[in-house]
């Protein structure tokens, strides 16, 4: 894992429907000014800049952290443009990471964004490779399947996806930040909306949204000099891994995919975690349509095989549960789509600051928890995930 | 830092016309090829990144379709950046660093045929002020190419694009004892940085480039003689240009496989710099080269590679008997 490495700074904008009020580097240049402040830091400390998001089509800008590196200070800078679809912007901490625990930056500034109302997301996310026909499914098309496949083996009730679907917009409501807020949600409000893509409901689905996220990554000695200057505590990042596997192999289990299995056992090797649900206080896992909660509950470790589902339905995962899964409300709440992952690994870092304000789990406030950060992308195939707590390790 | 080098490196057949080559065609022979020539399995890789542009054949995730071809099962630890090729190497050096693995596969491609580059180099400026003028990258080109003919560069102020082409390229980087036991020569990287300037050309002086002065001052370029340069220019001009920034003298022989002219995969051009290098400390024939990639109009964002054969001066990795023999042919060189 090499040097340690720290969360010393997090900034989020609003999450809406449309930013109209901001140009995309207006957009980046919020969160990362937020960032910036939290850490006590202005761009000028800034070693190394690494910028994530998802397909370029998005937005229709191409590269674009060419035309972002005046608005993020990256001038006579290294920068980098990583992409790993949906998983990326928990890759894009990752890579940020990484330049810290090689020893080769102090403070390395990650921001990862996207403006989903400049286009249309269903067209951005179907591929229209001129060697393969197009399905024009976009993401809910594409992962219905596997849902209907995870409730006919694990024999889940039908409304545990609502389940979910009320519980993170109930969380949503105490994070500022939050995209979609709908005060009075319950059961009956999911279980009357559309159905999109069966078993997927209108109200158990993502929304589409404009975003950027922020966090700056410090050596020890970076961290313990945001400490001193701001009073704040950094979250130490326990255990970082990412893992890929095909698409197209007729041998993988895309509803419980190896990748993310090996991925989870990386990171809790380097972290110490034998028992997930025990282990940690919070964690924030990319949950885009309901039924990934049960889904991913069992492919983390945090169930049994085919038991995901009795977690959230005992009320486990809620906000006053035992283990508590997306207290910000999670992607189902905000979700622009190359900021969502590393949103999750930095609300994952606010929980052990004891940073995370209204949505703050009170089992992870003072600390001696960790919280996990979680995402995915592609065909269910890209995965990165970290673990942070508040004891540097 | 831990001495990290290239061991391998293969280069497709590039192509000035669509052959019908997928993004697996082109990618899963190198990396048999870069495997063959070390002996690595798959499964001992420890790391892989990739670069590519998914606007070239305009889909998204062109990247996962090559995914599908380099065998990654197992699972493996693998990224990619929406950049060129030697940014994905970049990455997988700094990994490397962390000191936990070895090895690291680095690849990447382009299908420039298949696309308009010019009206896709242009959804990279700036969107609102410049993207809509669609200069694309030749026009952005020729501002520069002017500002050093009327800075007395003895330059044609007319620029002309390489022709689009298709193909890949792919590296294999190990660490210490590895690399001496993969490879005869090993081309130890003994420095590399990147660096990136304003986007805005009007706050540039388009007669120098900051960034690859910055990048070759922390890569050390001018620690000793350069015999060999493989620079990423894709325009004329930018030669002489990037010879002052980068500190070349003479002697140095710059782009002996070509260059970017002759064969321009977009997104794995600036690795295939990076490879050609490599390749002249591989076959004896230099002890020092320099390698340069580039993105962004105007050379926005350079890196700077140096390779070198002799053993890095950096803290030695113990080395066993048959290791130190190695080292000693290697000096003889």
């Amino acid at each position: 894992m090499g040097n340690p490495c720290a969360v010393i700074g997090v900034g989020q904008t609003e999450y809406r429907a449309k930013r109209t009020d901001v140009s995309l580097a207006g957009l980046v240049r919020e969160a990362a000014l937020r960032a910036l402040a939290d850490a006590g830091l202005t761009f000028a400390d800034i070693d190394s800049v690494v910028v994530g998001k998802a397909p370029d089509m998005f937005e229709g800008v191409a590269t674009p952290e060419l035309y972002l590196a005046d608005a993020l200070g990256a001038a006579g800078k290294p920068m980098m443009r990583v992409h790993t679809a949906g998983s990326v912007g928990g890759s894009t901490a990752l890579v940020a990471a990484s330049q810290v625990q090689a020893g080769r930056h102090d403070r390395v500034l990650a921001v990862a964004f996207e403006k989903q109302s400049e286009s249309n997301a269903t067209w951005a996310l179907s591929t229209h490779s001129p060697f393969s026909a197009s399905l024009v499914v976009g993401a809910g098309g594409y992962f219905a399947p596997y849902i209907r496949a995870y409730i006919r083996r694990s024999g889940a009730p039908a409304n545990i996806g609502m389940m979910v679907a009320v519980k993170d917009r109930i969380n949503a409501l105490r994070n500022p930040y939050a995209h979609l807020k709908i005060p009075g949600i319950d059961l009956e409000l999911v279980e009357k909306s559309m159905m999109l893509w069966d078993p997927i409901r209108y109200l158990e689905t993502c929304p589409s949204s404009d975003g950027a996220v922020a966090m700056v990554l410090g050596s020890e000695r970076a961290a313990a000099a945001s400490a001193a200057a701001t009073g704040g505590r950094p979250a130490w990042v326990h255990g970082a891994a990412m893992r890929s596997e095909p698409m197209g192999m007729a041998g993988r289990d895309s509803v419980d995919p190896r990748a993310g299995r090996d991925c989870a056992a990386d990171v809790y090797r380097q972290a110490g975690v034998t028992e997930p649900r025990r282990q940690f206080a919070a964690a924030e896992v990319y949950v885009p349509f309901s039924w990934y909660e049960p889904m991913w509950l069992e492919n983390l470790g945090f169930a049994d095989k085919g038991a995901g589902w009795k977690l959230t339905e005992s009320g486990a995962t809620a906000f006053d549960g035992d283990i508590p899964w997306n207290p910000s409300g999670g992607v189902l709440s905000s979700n622009p789509i190359g900021a969502s992952g590393m949103i999750r690994f930095a609300e994952a870092a606010q929980q052990v600051r004891g940073q995370a304000g209204e949505h703050q789990v009170a089992a992870a406030a003072d600390g001696s928890r960790l919280a996990l950060g979680h995402a995915y992308g592609g065909g269910s195939q890209f995965f990165a995930m970290w673990a942070v707590g508040a004891a540097k390790p | 830092m831990r001495d990290i080098a290239v061991v391998a490196f293969a280069q497709s057949e590039h192509s000035f016309t669509d052959l019908g080559w997928t993004e697996a065609d082109l990618v899963m022979p190198l990396v048999n090829r870069v495997l063959a020539a070390t002996g690595l399995q798959r499964s001992e890789i420890g790391f892989t990144c990739s670069g590519s542009n998914d606007y070239l054949v305009g889909t998204p995730f062109s990247f996962v379709a090559a995914l599908d071809t380099i065998g990654a099962w197992p699972p493996i630890a693998e990224s990619h950046v929406e950049q060129d090729a030697a940014w994905a190497l970049y990455e997988a050096w700094v990994r490397m660093q962390h000191g936990d693995i070895d090895t690291a596969l680095v690849y990447g491609f382009g299908k420039g045929t298949v696309g308009d580059y010019g009206g896709i180099s242009s959804l990279s400026y700036d969107p609102y002020y410049v993207a809509p003028l669609m200069p694309g990258d030749v026009g952005m080109a020729g501002l520069q190419a002017r500002a050093l003919k009327d800075a007395g560069f003895d330059v044609d102020p007319d620029p002309t694009p390489p022709p689009p082409t298709d193909g890949a390229a792919a590296v294999l980087l190990a660490a210490g004892d590895v690399a001496r036991r993969l490879c005869a020569r090993p081309a130890w990287i003994t420095g590399i940085d990147h660096r990136i300037e304003a986007h805005s050309l009007g706050s540039r002086d388009l007669t120098g480039s900051a960034s690859a002065r910055q990048a070759a001052q922390h890569a050390a370029v001018g620690a000793g003689p350069v015999d060999f340069a493989e620079l990423h220019t894709r325009f004329e001009h930018e030669e002489p240009l990037l010879r002052r920034e980068l500190g070349l003298a003479e002697q140095a022989v710059v782009n002996a496989s070509g260059g970017p002219r002759k064969a321009d995969p977009i997104m794995a051009t600036g690795l295939i710099r990076i490879g050609e290098a490599a390749a002249r400390i591989h076959d004896g024939s230099a002890r020092r080269v320099v390698a340069h990639a580039a993105a962004g109009p105007c050379l926005q964002h350079n890196l700077v590679c140096v390779l070198e054969a002799a053993e890095p001066a950096g803290p030695a990795e113990p080395a066993g008997p048959a290791d130190a023999v190695r080292t000693a042919e290697a000096g003889e060189d």
